[in-house]
């Protein structure tokens, strides 16, 4: 890989904590904005954070998620204690989902997370041990548009 | 923000489209300006309505005023997240404090009206406003994947 | 106005219930909120939503909505279908979003 790569910084996420769901996202939106990183790549970052978050907020026990700045991109790690996924291809799918009816007053469940993840990656990789918890790497290129 | 937003909005007003204010919004919406009543020259072009936060970030564009009936933080985060240039609060849901502070903080405008989320989205359809198609310089690689 | 009328005018897709398509439409609701849906829509309504889940036919069903129209090119689930054809209440999707969709109802309902 060229270029230095070096964690920017890791946030820590508590399952159920739906009162701050999407404030690493705008902490990481900030920080990217400091940066000398397009609007458009910012953007990006900040909606995949903010799923990854949801998606520890709403299903697991705990989490973090930690970002990467390289010379050509930014990548955002998520990862969780908890249940997991059972069938991560059913996960990926826009529309599946498996909240529960608190999870969807709140605004959230309708599906379309991991879908909306994957979508706004330049590489995505995803992982999860039932039971144990669950890993995604979301990697954006600056020079994407 | 404001560099994307002024660029869309000056492509599509080339285009011999109507732009609308917020000042405009406001008043369509009979609405009270909780945040932001320095930005009602805010020009807005596209609009959202949505409860659901995955939708706004899967489909919402930046630059469009968001209607919800979501008076959480979230709905915040979720705006700032997609630059989104303010948010209509309907059916005259109650703010929290937090919900206010946190607009503040991420600089985005707040409008609160009693109209229902289908009388907001009615009345400024008329007005001009149009639907938020994907923004496709954010780049879909979903085709590429599957 | 009928629900047919709205199928027709938006060019939109029914999925079941078409022998309800005559119901005439007396009002409209747009909401993701099932509680909120339940609490303040009204009997008469076309419910415009994105959810897709079979619950939203309960709800639809008690208050007594003319039908449900899914919006930004959700699919229902087969369940939802299934009990809609049971309850009678029509779902009709689209791939347009719910501001346009609602836009373009409002519109039929004031000024067509």
């Amino acid at each position: 890989m060229p270029g230095d790569e070096y964690l920017e910084g890791i946030f820590y996420v508590q399952g159920r904590d739906f009162v701050d769901a999407g404030i690493v996202s705008s902490e990481i939106k900030k920080k990217l904005k400091e940066k000398d990183i397009p609007e458009s790549i910012i953007r990006k970052a900040a909606v995949v954070t903010f799923e990854a978050e949801i998606n520890i907020i709403s299903y697991a026990e705990q989490g973090t998620i930690q970002y990467y700045i390289e010379s050509d991109s930014v990548t955002i790690e998520a990862k969780d204690v908890g249940k997991g996924i059972e069938d991560i291809e059913l996960a990926l799918q826009e529309g599946y989902s498996t909240a529960d009816d608190s999870i969807r007053e709140l605004g959230f469940g309708a599906g379309m997370g991991l879908a909306n993840i994957k979508r706004f990656s330049d590489e995505f990789e995803i992982s999860s041990v039932p039971g144990e918890g669950t890993f995604l790497k979301s990697t954006i290129y600056l020079n994407g548009k | 923000m404001t560099d994307i937003v002024s660029y869309v909005n000056h492509s599509l007003s080339q285009n011999g489209v109507e732009i609308v204010t917020l000042a405009q919004i406001k008043d369509l919406l009979e609405a009270e300006v909780i945040v932001g009543e320095d930005k009602l020259d805010l020009e807005i072009k596209t609009a959202f309505g949505a409860d659901l936060m995955s939708d706004v970030l899967a489909f919402a564009r930046s630059g469009c005023l968001l209607i919800t009936g979501l008076s959480n933080p979230q709905a915040v985060r979720t705006a700032y997240a997609l630059d989104i240039a303010a948010i209509s609060v309907c059916r005259g849901k109650a703010l929290t404090d937090k919900f206010i502070d946190i607009a503040k903080e991420l600089g985005i405008p707040i409008l609160w009206t009693q109209y229902i989320m289908f009388e907001a989205c009615g009345r400024l359809y008329r007005e001009g406003l149009t639907g938020c198609v994907r923004e496709i310089l954010v780049g879909d690689n979903t085709s590429a994947r599957r | 106005m009928t629900l047919e009328a709205i199928v027709e005018q938006l060019g939109l897709k029914c999925k079941c219930c078409w022998e309800k398509l005559k119901t005439e439409v007396d009002g409209g609701y747009a909401g993701d909120l099932l509680s909120d849906v339940m609490a303040n829509s009204s009997g008469g309504d076309v419910w415009v939503t994105r959810q897709v889940h079979q619950n939203i036919v309960a709800v639809a069903s008690l208050k007594e909505h003319a039908g449900i129209v899914i919006v930004q090119g959700a699919s229902p689930d087969k369940d939802t279908l299934e009990k809609a054809q049971m309850e009678g209440i029509p779902i009709i999707v689209s791939d347009l979003s719910e501001f346009e969709v609602v836009g373009k109802i409002y519109h039929l309902m004031h000024y067509a």
